[in-house]
């Protein structure tokens, strides 16, 4: 036999022959005693007291035919099991915590890994793609343009791949139905680089990319193939208008593969050489001054991140030489993809990084729960403890059974936890706003890195709550504990101390919660009274893509002011207007390199403006008021002279207090006189800081793609009818995209206090619910050891007011240490959460007493009920006990 | 008394030395061996039941002697150890290490 046949033992109890063998050689013994004279009864006393303990010999006995430890692990788990049976609500409760505490974290986990980290379904050697901007001057963030592109294609020999994309609307024709529906345009290479082969038919090929509208192709999601043309296998090579122009379906995707942008999951993926079929702004794909391409590039294996942007840096600074004219101070960043910055990563990032800070905390509060209870326990137990000190186990076995309890206790817990994130997973989705026609997906993923968190998780806590009182418990002194069955004051003293410790590690983090989520809750009430500079109530705002429904200029333009005309006339609307972009839409605003009449410029510094091209009754519609001049009428047109007005900002910027009416701006190449100023709006969202922002007239610049803003009595539901009859009258092919209340188009914007605050709120609460849990559990057990005592002072002629003091003050005590350093981490942390906070402080004084106040209630009524017990102590009875 | 348990590497060699000696002499049980050891060393050595039987298996599982289980003359069941080819070879090594331990021992006892 070797270790292979210790092992089997130490599983099967096979090597358990050793009781007959002691047997045998007693029964021997026995019969030399007996021929040496004794009587049989003396004899086998004589030879059992000769034979020494038999349970050490076979414990010794047992080490040699076993692995100790194996079969101690079994032992322990059997005795922790039945402990735990026979004390089913410790248990229960116990697993409860640490579920939350495990489930929490495996669910933000796998948010992390499916959102940042590897947030691509089905598309391989994610750590080895990286994000692609384009850099101003080693500052500014924007797109690639397709030339560039193409030359670092070429010129690169550490890139595997160039993955160009950019997300695209579109609208999309089935029979007499138009709806929006959400895609992508990307390199002919995409479905290759990224290594997901078509289920029917195939990606694109070679030359797919090249040419102005030459190749109408589609490659379509296995959910518009399953909902829109209901898996027909013979869909490859039937046609889908897409945009207005019927393209050839080339292949499916298969099932589960969204693309690759974080947030959203797309439909249909068409080569970029359709590109100027799906946006505005004419044909790019010669023009090097048309930045566009969201990118991704995957290295080759080995090559780091570093050596690459070195590479392509290296190609930027050649094609900077080569084409200054476009070029000049261009450069090129990479970014790890879970830094990408053009996706819903950038939004979500923050707000998984505080959900990771949060549920930590819970955890540790968890465990400090399960470690109270087991310390309060492993006080009842201690009679137990010794009793199996005293036999002879040690202590290092001691902390063992009590770990291996706890073992138990994560594991079911870790379970719990993974089943909870399971149930999580899409819960992002449903608390980030939705659009119609657009499939939000903000999935986590619970793959074997997030499982190996999760046992990381479940050990941790296990030791974290297991250990102290283990070492508390096993550190027993016996001669002590076996004089008096209650212990001695020494070994009670500090236990409590301990247990009094994890209180206040609970109570201080759950003060760092409160007052979190109470920044939050008035950083939301902030936005919500926060005025962006236009009304947002009363008006309506949606949106019409006449580029992806095939239109010119021309006809979008009779469309335009017929759909305007007819919405004049409805009931209940009291002005309309369009815009090219919506303030506080996804979609960014146009920006111009601009030159003022007597603004020189510094050296080397091109101005630029972001600027909005607004039919004549925008500024009445959005309640925005014109300070000096006038607001565009309708015959600011194409035969009166080009005009632009433009906000504050830019006034004080470029003008520098002068009034800038009547004087001239130019705005790439264009010079327009100006005739108005604004009063500045925030753009992207309410944390805007002010930047130079002009208006020019549609009439004078056609747009195709626009939004338009109504500004009604009636509701957004009971105009949203009216208005798509009035569209399917002129055109039944065009769809508006939601219809929105500009309230809801501010809040939109607001994602990441939008899903922070219900993250907060429901932790914060877990978090004090778990702590004044372990507080009740302190306080009785201390009620309860301390009933000697309290019978004592109840028998001296203590009132039971007194009593009742004396039980509250010590539970307060505990509470007040736990507030005062709550209150403290929490001064020290919040600026963390600096992103998610609007106009308040994150040390704002309110917030942090109501969350004190919260926790010192909650903490004083959870006193209560111990306290009263400790009043109905019975003198007599405590003391005979 | 050499048996006791508070020097465990130098005496379980001996205890070791003195089983596999036993053996040596034909395959025996548990009581067997200690008995042989005890009336051979003329009562001077007392082998400890509970030393004993731990390092039987210890020594099982080494491959130095193997066991199993017959009837005696008596017509109980015993667990009879022999020594294996591998345990001749140890006790050899383990009588020459005894051996020179002895002399050194000697050595100093009459020099010091």
């Amino acid at each position: 036999m070797g270790w292979l046949a210790r092992l089997r033992n130490s599983w099967s109890h096979a090597g358990d022959t050793f009781d007959e063998e002691a047997r045998f050689h007693l029964d021997q013994r026995t019969d030399e005693y007996i021929r040496g004279g004794m009587t049989a009864e003396a004899a086998r006393r004589a030879a059992l007291k000769r034979f020494g303990s038999v349970a050490l010999a076979t414990d010794r006995t047992g080490d040699a035919d076993r692995f100790r430890w194996v079969d101690d692990f079994r032992r322990d788990a059997g005795y922790g099991l039945r402990t735990l049976r026979r004390s089913p609500g410790f248990a229960l409760l116990a697993i409860l915590c640490l579920t939350l505490g495990i489930g929490a974290n495996a669910a933000v986990f796998g948010w992390i890994e499916g959102i940042l980290l590897r947030p691509f379904p089905l598309v391989v050697d994610q750590d080895r793609l990286f994000a692609v901007v384009s850099t101003n001057r080693g500052s500014y963030r924007d797109d690639m343009a397709w030339p560039d592109w193409l030359d670092l294609q070429r010129g690169s020999a550490l890139v595997d791949a160039f993955i160009a994309e950019k997300i695209t609307g579109s609208t999309l024709s089935v029979g007499d139905r138009a709806e929006r529906t959400i895609g992508s345009v990307v390199s002919a290479n995409y479905f290759d680089a990224i290594g997901v082969h078509p289920i029917l038919g195939r990606g694109f090929s070679p030359g797919d990319d090249i040419g102005r509208n030459a190749h109408p192709l589609t490659v379509i999601s296995y959910e518009m193939w399953q909902e829109r043309f209901h898996g027909d296998p013979d869909v490859v090579g039937r046609t889908q208008v897409l945009s207005g122009l019927p393209h050839t379906i080339v292949g499916v995707a298969p099932k589960g593969f969204y693309g690759t942008f974080v947030g959203y999951a797309f439909q249909f993926w068409v080569p970029v050489s359709m590109q100027a079929q799906f946006q505005g702004g004419g044909y790019r794909l010669e023009d090097r001054g048309a930045r566009w391409i969201e990118g991704f590039v995957r290295l080759k294996p080995g090559v780091t991140m570093d050596q690459a942007q070195a590479e392509l840096s290296a190609i930027m600074a050649r094609l900077e030489r080569d084409f200054p004219e476009t070029n000049t101070g261009r450069g090129i960043r990479l970014y790890p993809l879970w830094q990408t910055p053009f996706n819903g990563a950038a939004s979500m990032r923050p707000t998984l990084t505080v959900a990771l800070g949060v549920v930590l905390a819970v955890l540790l509060i968890a465990c400090a729960n399960v470690g109270i209870l087991l310390l309060v326990r492993a006080f009842a137990r201690r009679q137990e403890m010794t009793v199996r000190l005293s036999i002879g186990a040690g202590r290092g076995r001691l902390i063992r059974q009590l770990l291996t309890e706890g073992l138990i206790l994560a594991t079911i817990a870790g379970a719990g936890g993974f089943a909870i994130a399971r149930w999580l997973r899409d819960a992002l989705a449903l608390i980030a706003p939705a659009r119609s026609g657009i499939t939000p997906r903000f999935a986590g993923e619970l793959d074997w890195r997030v499982f190996a968190a999760g046992m990381v998780v479940c050990l941790g806590s296990t030791v974290l709550f297991g250990l102290v009182p283990a070492l508390a418990t096993s550190d027993i002194n016996l001669a002590d504990a076996l004089r008096g069955a209650s212990g001695s004051v020494d070994a009670s003293r500090r236990a409590g101390w301990l247990r009094s410790s994890l209180v206040v590690v609970q109570v201080a983090l759950s003060v760092v919660l409160l007052v979190g989520a109470g920044l939050v809750i008035k950083s939301f009430q902030a936005m919500r009274a926060a005025s962006p500079g236009f009304t947002t109530d009363g008006v309506v705002t949606t949106a019409l893509d006449l580029i992806g429904a095939g239109y010119d200029a021309g006809r979008a333009r009779i469309l335009q002011d017929e759909l305007l005309r007819r919405l004049r006339a409805v009931n209940g609307v009291q002005s309309a207007a369009v815009s090219a972009s919506t303030p506080f839409s996804y979609a960014s605003f146009a920006m111009a390199r601009i030159a003022v009449d007597g603004y020189d410029a510094p050296r080397d510094q091109q101005p630029t403006a972001e600027f909005n091209t607004i039919s004549a009754d925008y500024f009445t519609t959005l309640g925005i008021s014109i300070v000096a001049g006038r607001a565009f009428t309708d015959a600011d047109d194409e035969r009166a002279a080009r005009v632009a007005i433009v906000d504050e900002t830019m006034g004080a910027r470029f003008w520098r207090g002068a009034n800038p009416v009547g004087s001239r701006v130019q705005a790439n190449g264009q010079w327009m006189s100006v005739v108005g100023v604004a009063r500045p709006i925030k753009m992207h969202n309410l944390l805007d800081a002010p930047s130079p922002y002009f208006y020019v007239p549609a009439r004078q610049n056609p747009i195709r793609n626009f939004a338009f803003h109504i500004r009604t009595r009636l509701g957004a539901a009971a105009l949203r009818p009216l208005l798509v009859a009035e569209i399917q009258t002129l055109d039944a092919n065009i769809a508006p995209s939601e219809l929105l209340t500009m309230r809801e188009q501010v809040d939109r914007m607001a994602t990441a206090q939008q899903v922070a605050l219900p993250m907060l709120i429901v932790f914060g609460a877990i978090a004090l619910t778990l702590a004044v849990i372990g507080l009740y559990a302190v306080m009785s057990a201390t009620v309860a050891q301390g009933t000697r005592q309290l019978a004592l002072r109840a028998a001296l002629g203590a009132e039971a007011s007194d009593l009742m003091r004396l039980v509250l003050a010590r539970g307060m005590a505990v509470t007040a240490i736990g507030v005062a350093a709550g209150a403290a981490c929490a001064f020290g942390t919040t600026r963390l959460m600096g992103y998610l906070l609007y106009q308040v402080s994150p040390r704002d004084p309110i917030v942090f007493a109501a969350a004190l106040l919260v926790v010192a209630v909650s903490a004083a009524v959870t006193c209560l009920i111990p306290a009263w017990r400790a009043t109905r102590t019975d003198p007599l009875q405590a003391l005979r006990a | 008394m050499i048996l006791r348990r508070r020097k465990p590497d130098a005496l379980q060699g001996t205890l070791d030395l003195l089983v596999l000696k036993t053996l040596s002499r034909g395959p025996h049980h548990g009581y067997g061996i200690a008995a042989d050891i005890q009336a051979i060393s003329d009562d001077i050595l007392r082998v400890e039941e509970g030393s004993l039987y731990p390092a039987l298996h210890r020594m099982e599982h080494l491959g130095w002697i193997a066991a199993e289980w017959q009837t005696t003359e008596n017509n109980r069941r015993a667990r009879i150890y022999r020594l294996t080819r591998a345990g001749e070879k140890r006790l050899a090594e383990e009588q020459e290490k005894w051996a020179r331990l002895t002399k050194g021992v000697a050595r100093v006892l009459r020099y010091a």
